[in-house]
């Protein structure tokens, strides 16, 4: 159990089916099945990053940890409590710990309210500072993020995306978090400020411990915030592996390939990289193959692998892939 | 020797608007070879796409103006011509294709009717002649069954497919040009990775010289034979595609590569950051616009806006600044 103790969030064949209504009676027709049983575990103090094309199910997965979608199936804990059997008054003090970071800088901020009250509303909701400690922990939390804490009575539109990030986390910040869920919190910036954003996200992990939940779609940013990486597909987890293990080492033939489409900013590297360009598009997540959700597009099909759905298998020590073939010759050869 | 098809210079944009004048392009020069892909690279409200759209005169004016330049395309100034002459030119001899796919098609007509409409306006096609010209596009960009996909709408296309029919129109009257503005931005990594691989096969097939616009770095190393950057309305530098990455020479390039993750590096570095934002465009900057965000900053960056001068062959970079020794060159 030593092992164990390390673990801060452990989700457990997660599903998270979203019904489809139609007609006058409204009957329900079907149901997307965004996630579709994942498991997986994060350590205290460390990054999991957790990538895929859109559609894979990724955010789904991190709003479904904050319960803001109660889960169709499935166990999340936190520490030792599951958090889908709390009721909704105690997972709303859990919140207290667990906090979410969203991607659109300016969608997640009221425009009508303060700076100091955005980031105030959450010290107000859980009692945890009152009258002028409120604009003191403001200032503090202002400074925390590289903000001048002059400009707290300013709006949200007076300030830059890389800035409305910032607040965003500020808010985040309030009552210390230890776990985060970053839900592609930069795909919004320009590059010369998502370097900035990264660097402060490090900055307080290091200072305050936080883990992190990080979802994105920049695989190379991926590799370099995470500790270990999850990469889904149509509602699944192909592969989890050590960040430089799931790249240099890539089993899933999916991994591959994404790998291989990643847009390198070295001219030469194309000069001597073999591209695996998939075919076609992304299958409906309504109608998801049977067996392998991949096997539509794998290269290295057969004809059983859409017979039952692969066992999620940890081929060597901390590597789990969702395959058939892992181990067989047609995907060494590639 | 290749031979120039493009060619502006001094080109000037800005736009009104309550606040005041914004200066979004200051004085651009550039050409662009036959058969050349040239990437601009820059971010958001740097000028790349402002420029592009003035040469093909698209800003809507008012509240943009075209304030100065030239832009000779095969011996005529395409800021000169009559709408009637400028119109021939966009989607004949020199086409665009856009970011988002959704947003520039037609959701209530048929892909074949939107596909035959240039067909028929430029190329003096038939109805029936349109047709059969648009499923061999539809065919040459990789759509399946394109002849019963002609009389889909685009929603019921992917968001990859819907990029491909843009493409596909972009080519239909063989232009000479085509401008492609973020064409993979909106688009997943693997999805990115078809449509580039599509557009180096057709520059092969049909040999047109492409503008490349983005703020991808990754992207535009796999594609583009030369690069411009693009800083505050202005291009800073200009280089080969090989010579950029390997010897980067304005503070903003060197910056901006540093500040990318290296996906093959092993170990944990810290990103390099330029602190600060990109500047507010309401004055024309008397000064070197990057000089508030420079490291190597000295005085004469803010007293003169430096020009662009050759450091290498054909790589010519705006900064009075030597990086390589780190005082004025």
């Amino acid at each position: 159990m030593t092992e164990n103790n390390n673990v801060l969030v452990k989700v457990e064949n997660l599903k998270m089916h979203f019904p489809i209504y139609r007609g006058v009676i409204q009957r329900q027709v079907g149901s997307v099945r965004a996630v579709d049983g994942v498991s997986f575990k994060i350590h205290k103090g460390e990054t999991l990053g957790l990538v895929g094309e859109s559609g894979c199910g990724k955010s789904t997965t991190g709003r479904t940890i904050l319960q803001l979608y109660k889960p169709t199936a499935g166990n999340i804990y936190y520490e030792d409590v599951d958090l889908t059997k709390l009721r909704s008054e105690e997972m709303r003090m859990m919140r207290k710990n667990i906090q979410m970071i969203f991607q659109d800088p300016y969608a997640s901020l009221n425009p009508r309210m303060t700076i100091r009250d955005i980031i105030a509303e959450p010290l107000v909701a859980f009692g945890t500072a009152s009258g002028k400690e409120i604009d003191d922990r403001v200032r503090t939390l202002m400074n925390l993020v590289k903000l001048d804490p002059d400009f707290m009575l300013r709006y949200p539109h007076e300030f830059s995306g890389g800035q409305r990030q910032r607040i965003g986390i500020a808010r985040a910040m309030a009552n210390n978090p230890t776990f985060v869920v970053c839900d592609e919190p930069i795909s919004a910036l320009d590059v010369s400020i998502q370097a900035q954003v990264i660097n402060l996200f490090e900055d307080l992990q290091s200072e305050f411990n936080l883990t992190y939940l990080f979802i994105a779609h920049d695989l190379s940013m991926v590799r370099h915030i995470s500790n270990r990486v999850a990469v889904m597909y149509l509602g699944i987890i192909v592969e989890l592996a050590d960040r430089n293990e799931i790249y240099e080492n890539p089993i899933h033939p999916y991994t591959k390939a994404l790998l291989s489409a990643i847009p390198v900013a070295d001219p030469e590297y194309y000069e001597t990289r073999k591209r695996i360009v998939l075919e076609g598009d992304v299958p409906s997540p309504v109608n998801p193959p049977s067996g392998c959700r991949f096997r539509t597009r794998c290269p290295i099909a057969e004809d059983f692998c859409g017979q039952s759905r692969p066992e999620f298998k940890e081929v060597s020590p901390g590597h789990f892939i969702e395959c058939f073939k892992w181990d067989h010759p047609d995907n060494q050869r590639r | 020797m290749t031979s120039e098809i493009l060619n502006v210079q001094g080109l000037e944009t800005q736009f009104n608007t309550p606040e005041g004048v914004v200066h979004a392009v200051n004085g651009v020069d550039f050409t662009l070879n036959e058969g050349e892909t040239l990437g601009v690279v820059g971010e958001s409200g740097c000028g790349k796409s402002v420029s592009m759209l003035s040469i093909l005169r698209l800003i809507q004016q008012p509240p943009g103006k075209i304030v100065a330049g030239t832009a000779m395309f095969r011996g005529k100034d395409l800021l000169k011509m009559t709408s009637d002459e400028i119109r021939h030119v966009r989607g004949g001899q020199i086409s665009m294709v856009f970011q988002d796919p959704m947003t520039s098609l037609n959701p209530v007509m048929t892909i074949g009717k939107q596909m035959a409409e240039p067909l028929m306006l430029h190329m003096g096609l038939s109805k029936e002649q349109a047709r059969e010209r648009s499923v061999e596009l539809l065919e040459q960009v990789g759509i399946p069954r394109a002849k019963d996909r002609l009389k889909d709408y685009p929603h019921q296309y992917s968001g990859g497919m819907r990029q491909r029919v843009m493409i596909a129109m972009a080519l239909s009257c063989n232009p000479q040009i085509v401008i492609a503005d973020e064409p993979t931005t909106a688009l997943d990594v693997t999805i990115q990775a078809q449509i580039v691989d599509l557009m180096i096969r057709l520059r092969e097939e049909v040999g047109m010289s492409i503008v490349w616009i983005t703020h991808d770095l990754g992207v535009v190393a796999s594609i583009a034979h030369r690069v411009n950057v693009m800083y505050g309305g202005f291009i800073i530098e200009e280089s080969p595609i090989r010579d950029l990455y390997a010897n980067p020479c304005h503070p903003y390039t060197i910056g901006l590569l540093g500040s990318l993750p290296r996906i093959h590096q092993k170990g944990h570095q810290r990103l390099y950051s330029i602190e600060g934002m990109p500047p507010m465009l309401y004055q024309k900057p008397q000064r070197c616009p990057f000089s508030p965000r420079c490291r190597w900053v000295v005085d004469r960056c803010r007293e003169e806006n430096p020009p662009l001068v050759e450091v290498d062959e054909k790589h010519r970079v705006a900064c009075w600044v030597d990086t390589t020794i780190g005082r004025e060159r």
